[in-house]
């Protein structure tokens, strides 16, 4: 039964996602994997669409996911799903002990956590990536026939872009939905 | 999320104080979950009890699941059309440059030794070339994070007895 599916992957997810904002991201991507529910390509759009709404991603990519895989109900499902543990969670440490994020053991759990998620998002970007701007297929015939030429591994488009993203976004810090809309406009321009 | 808030609910509503909303912040960060949620539950408890509670995360849910369900509704509508493909493929190089500069600077703030650099990598290569489950290594640094500062651990249990 899909919807049962749906509400206990996200619940999963909201008992594991820790951190905050992209720590959703792996798990997201290991469902894509697991059920294709989604593809890695519409895990990028459901990033944009998040960045460029109000409210939290984890939320927005449950409610995203969900309607994708089963509609409406599915979406509303995934998204009660992955709010159920933390709300559960959040009424026990309200009512038991309010100094909970001062203790050691909870610090301790941190500085080891903290570290594996950024690795974690850092393995989901570097797949996203390689998709995006490397051509796979291109790749893996050159490499079946040792004949290694850089360039046509490239997606040489998308490399530019990309630099000039990092570029502008160090140099200049505007909200993400800036960046987002002018590479739809570069997109829709240069035929991405 | 947080200014917002501030204005709300401290200045304007007067439900909570300032240090209340930035412990709440803290156990936010430091619980599973999404920290805008865990707040809004967070103080919904504080004022009102369970009900409280579980009313204001659905005050905080609301407006995203109508939001993103209508979007979703167009995106499935138009994904065929050329032009939003293009859009689209455009877009996705942003994605990619925004995930990029996330994952630079957490690095930056949270891998300060050895042992954080031990786990980035393995949680890099472990998540990157084969299909372990994050739930795995987010348990495993977890426990990693415990042994590495037992010593500790242990003296604040005493202090308590």
């Amino acid at each position: 039964m899909i919807y049962l599916k749906l509400y206990f992957e996200f619940f999963k997810i909201g008992l594991f996602a820790i951190g905050g904002g992209l720590a959703t991201l792996p798990f997201i991507r290991q469902l894509a994997g697991k059920y294709g529910w989604i593809t890695q390509k519409q895990i990028l759009d459901m990033i944009a669409i998040s960045e460029s709404t109000p409210g939290p991603i984890g939320i927005n990519a449950a409610t995203f996911v969900g309607n994708i895989t089963a509609g409406v109900l599915g979406g509303i499902l995934a998204t009660v799903g992955v709010v159920t543990p933390s709300v559960i969670i959040i009424l026990l440490v309200a009512h038991y002990f309010i100094k909970f994020s001062e203790t050691q053991i909870v610090r301790s759990v941190f500085s080891g956590i903290r570290p594996a998620v950024t690795g974690l998002i850092a393995a989901v970007g570097f797949e996203v990536a390689k998709v995006t701007l490397f051509n796979v297929d291109v790749i893996s015939k050159a490499l079946s026939i040792f004949d290694i030429k850089i360039l046509p591994m490239l997606n040489i488009k998308a490399v530019i872009l990309f630099g000039v993203i990092i570029f502008l976004m160090n140099k200049y810090k505007k909200h993400p939905v800036t960046y987002l809309m002018g590479s739809a406009i570069i997109g829709i321009i240069f035929k991405f | 999320m947080l200014p917002i808030i501030q204005k709300e609910i401290v200045e304007k509503k007067k439900w909570s104080t300032n240090e209340e909303i930035i412990d709440c912040f803290a156990i936010g960060q430091c619980t599973p979950g999404v920290i805008a949620v865990n707040t809004a539950t967070f103080i919904g408890y504080k004022k009102k009890g369970v009900t409280g509670g579980i009313v204001s995360t659905i005050g905080v849910v609301l407006p995203s699941l109508i939001t993103i369900t209508i979007i979703t509704m167009f995106f499935k509508q138009f994904q065929h059309y050329k032009v939003v493909q293009y859009a689209f493929g455009g877009i996705r190089v942003g994605v990619i440059a925004l995930i990029s500069n996330t994952v630079f600077k957490m690095f930056k703030q949270v891998v300060v030794n050895w042992v954080c650099i031990a786990i980035f990598v393995a949680a890099f290569i472990f998540t990157a070339f084969t299909d372990f489950s994050p739930i795995i290594m987010i348990v495993a640094s977890a426990l990693v994070g415990i042994l590495r500062r037992w010593d500790s651990i242990k003296v604040e249990g005493e202090g308590v007895e």
